[in-house]
């Protein structure tokens, strides 16, 4: 028995922080995966600089092909690669490292990821030598190099065969009794995110092969209206992979940094399930002043019959802050309305990037989302710099800030090394996310001047009818392009952390509790613990007597205020719908 | 009855299923309410509200649509502007606008509340009609005909902007609708100018 036993244990390792049991292979997967996203986000932050000096008309950098061209390689590297990366990374760490469970298949794990990086290679190649002119979203009848979608089907099935051994993992680690009960809620939101990226990806692969076999002349055409319909199935509902991880990356993060208390399983796993049943009809968000579908169709499915992934999100956006309070306040942070918030580790870039990724996620991406995909609401904003400005808020300073946040940790957790520029990285989260915070504003305010969104000149200077836009329009790009610098050197300096880190970083060395130490979180050095009798002071809280503030009263007004700002800015843009032409 | 005070990383023995405290009762409660309200907007701007992108959908051939565009120009020309037709339809008439890379054909020349059914349609490849200043939005695909009940509230001289990618010279695709008032006649170069840099909200 022992036998059997040894060489399976010596694959493991003990992590000197969590005392989680921490698999050889698993780390090597993470490890990969985390340096391939943080490549791709460096190819992304540098056509992001070069667009957005080329969007900000007064500069006007980019000659016409190259802006073009950079903006399918940035789609393409910050929205598949730099983020499907990173949850691959996620999916490794969550099934093995949070449940002390091994890989299933590593091997197939480790093909799996050479698969999508020569997939990926080559998109990259099409796409830099112009082969693939055919923007991130290559509606037909454009028409690229037939590698570059096979480079697209490369990469989804690596992804696919890749979620497939998560699942396997997870039953594998369920049959061993790797653990006791039910999943952890992060785990179960990582499985979320598994489980809406197989939807996705499967509709990716019926889309792009039938235009991989048109590319290369098997197929006669590809019905252009069809085509976006299968493809947004792809597009948009790869962007909830990335909602679905992110709030998972929220509860783990909150936990880490604040020990943030799950108030309630039921609640929390149950807004997981309403993802996983209802967001994936957001791909009918793009379509919703097409002409191929009726209103019928498009009101149920960009409403996510009845608004359900909203409910969702609007469930997580309460219970995320209210798990922080409540772990606070049980650990006697306890001072009027705020002070858990102002008590609270700002210091901690994983923590002020979880906080950023949830404010800027909620009260600028959901509201402007759920507005901007009213069905006739869409029609003042179609096309206009008004969606580029929703979705940055949500997969950069969302996503991309809570990724960043979880990458402060996994440095000392997955790769042993000390945070390099420790000084830097506390400030990073503030600047990256403010930076996308100005770009997201100042887009929006120029789309709602009908501003296009992809689009080389708006000065027109070649075209036979002059278009002059409002002057306030300058000032809003100028806004959108001092905010995106702002980002990209933020989004550089976590490159450089994250590279300078992993591949010439101190090693975490000696293990050194209750000090707060250069290049190690708070939340590992000095890890939140509750008082003994923890679960007598949280019965007190949950008091009856107590009232609906008994627990939470700083959520709940911070909830109000959100829910406020949302029905101003929903009723503002019906009132601008109204001083339209008459159309129907 | 409480779960015993865990994070999001702990694994959760036992039973889980319990109620939820008031405040996320209420919490869930209003914002159920609130999605309810979200979804009854779109079916009551069907009923009441003036601004739909229902229209009449069809399939049709691009050739066969640009050939009806074609004879469309012919029946109702009226001058010319750079070389594009202005074409001036009768009030409730089919009026037809092609887009193809990097033009739109022809110029409209409407009237300020009076109706038509405006056929959009793509000769090549996606297009997006753009209607400037007003930011009014929609999608062209080649092979499908969209069809919109328009009736223009205000008179002046607009914009058709592409904003679907549509190849190397898509920036330059601007086309033109001049909209006349009830009596037929411009409106005043000084109402014109308003209207073209402030007609934004």
């Amino acid at each position: 028995m022992t036998a059997a036993v040894s060489p399976i244990a010596s694959l493991f390792r003990t992590c000197p922080y969590t005392q989680k049991k921490v698999h050889k292979d698993a780390e090597y997967l993470v490890k990969v995966n985390a340096v391939v996203s943080v490549v791709s986000l460096l190819v992304g932050a540098i056509a992001a600089l070069l667009l957005v000096l080329t969007r900000w008309q007064a500069v006007h950098l980019l000659p016409a092909t190259w802006y073009y061209r950079l903006l399918g390689v940035h789609g393409m590297n910050m929205l598949i690669f730099f983020i499907i990366y990173f949850e691959m990374a996620v999916l490794w760490f969550t099934s093995t490292v949070l449940l002390d469970a091994r890989p299933v298949t590593p091997r197939l794990g480790k093909a799996m990821f050479g698969l999508m990086v020569l997939g990926s290679l080559l998109v990259e190649w099409t796409q830099f030598s112009g082969r693939a002119d055919v923007l991130f979203t290559s509606y037909p009848p454009l028409k690229a190099h037939p590698v570059f979608y096979l480079g697209v089907i490369l990469f989804a099935v690596g992804a696919l065969v890749v979620v497939g051994i998560f699942f396997a993992t997870l039953t594998v680690a369920k049959r061993e009794k790797t653990y006791e009960g039910s999943l952890p809620l992060v785990v179960y939101g990582a499985m979320t995110a598994a489980i809406i990226a197989v939807i996705t990806l499967l509709h990716g692969a019926m889309i792009y092969v039938p235009t991989f076999l048109w590319s290369v002349g098997l197929i006669p055409a590809v019905d252009p209206q069809t085509y976006r319909l299968f493809w947004w199935a792809l597009g948009h509902s790869s962007q909830q992979i990335n909602v679905a991880a992110m709030v998972a990356i929220w509860y783990m993060l909150g936990g880490l940094t604040v020990g943030a208390v799950v108030l309630n399983e039921k609640v929390s796993r149950s807004a997981f399930v309403l993802y996983i049943l209802f967001i994936s009809m957001a791909s009918a968000h793009h379509l919703l002043v097409d002409p191929g579908f009726g209103p019928a169709w498009k009101i149920v499915n960009t409403s996510y019959f009845m608004y359900m992934a909203v409910l969702a999100s609007m469930i997580h956006g309460f219970t995320v802050p209210a798990g922080m309070e409540l772990g606070m306040r049980l650990r006697g942070y306890t001072d009027g309305l705020f002070g858990w918030l102002r008590r609270a580790p700002w210091g901690d870039p994983g923590f002020s990037a979880t906080v950023l990724s949830v404010i800027v996620f909620g009260f600028v991406g959901g509201i402007t989302g759920v507005t901007i995909g009213t069905e006739q609401i869409n029609i003042i904003v179609h096309n206009t710099l008004r969606v580029p400005g929703h979705f940055h808020s949500t997969v950069v300073s969302g996503t991309a800030t809570a990724f960043m946040g979880a990458t402060y940790y996994l440095i000392p957790l997955v790769f042993r090394k000390k945070v390099a520029y420790w000084k830097a990285a506390q400030w990073q989260p503030y600047l990256f996310a403010g930076g996308i915070f100005l770009l997201s504003m100042g887009m929006t305010f120029a789309g709602s001047f009908g501003v296009p969104r992809r689009h080389w000149d708006i000065s027109f200077s070649m075209s036979p009818f002059d278009v002059q836009f409002n002057p306030t329009v300058d000032l809003v790009l100028a806004v959108m392009g001092i905010g995106g610098i702002l980002a990209v050197i933020g989004a550089l300096i976590f490159i450089a952390i994250a590279v300078k880190s992993v591949f010439f970083g101190e090693p975490i060395g000696e293990l050194q509790m209750g000090v707060d130490v250069p290049g190690l979180p708070r939340g590992l050095t000095k890890p939140p613990t509750f008082p003994p009798d923890v679960d007598a002071i949280n019965e007190r809280l949950h008091a009856p007597g107590r009232g609906i503030g008994g627990v939470t009263p700083g959520t709940l007004g911070l909830v109000t205020i959100f829910l406020m700002a949302f029905m101003v800015y929903y009723f503002t843009n019906w009132k601008l719908l109204t001083v339209l032409w008459k159309v129907g | 009855m409480l779960t015993k005070v865990h994070t999001g990383l702990e694994p959760v023995a036992g039973t889980w299923w319990h109620p939820a405290h008031k405040a996320e009762k209420v919490w869930v409660g209003i914002a159920f309410a609130w999605c309810l309200v979200l979804f009854a907007m779109m079916p009551l701007w069907h009923w009441k509200g003036g601004q739909n992108p229902s229209g009449i959908r069809t399939r049709v051939d691009p050739r066969a649509f640009y050939a009806r565009t074609t004879e469309f120009v012919k029946q109702y020309k009226v001058g010319d502007d750079k070389g594009f037709p202005i074409v001036q339809p009768p009030a409730g008439a089919d009026v037809y606008l092609t887009a193809m890379t990097y033009q739109w054909y022809p110029i409209l020349q409407l009237q300020r509340n009076v109706t038509y059914r405006l056929h959009l349609s793509a000769l090549d490849f996606n297009h997006g009609f753009s209607l400037y200043p007003l930011n009014v939005n929609f999608q062209i695909i080649p092979g499908y005909d969209y069809a919109l009940e328009v009736t223009p509230t205000a008179a002046g001289d607009f914009r058709i902007i592409c904003n679907e990618f549509c190849g190397i010279g898509h920036h330059t695709m601007v086309g033109r609708v001049i909209v006349l008032d009830e009596s037929g006649n411009k409106v005043s170069d000084r109402n014109d100018v308003t209207l073209r840099v402030g007609g934004t909200p």
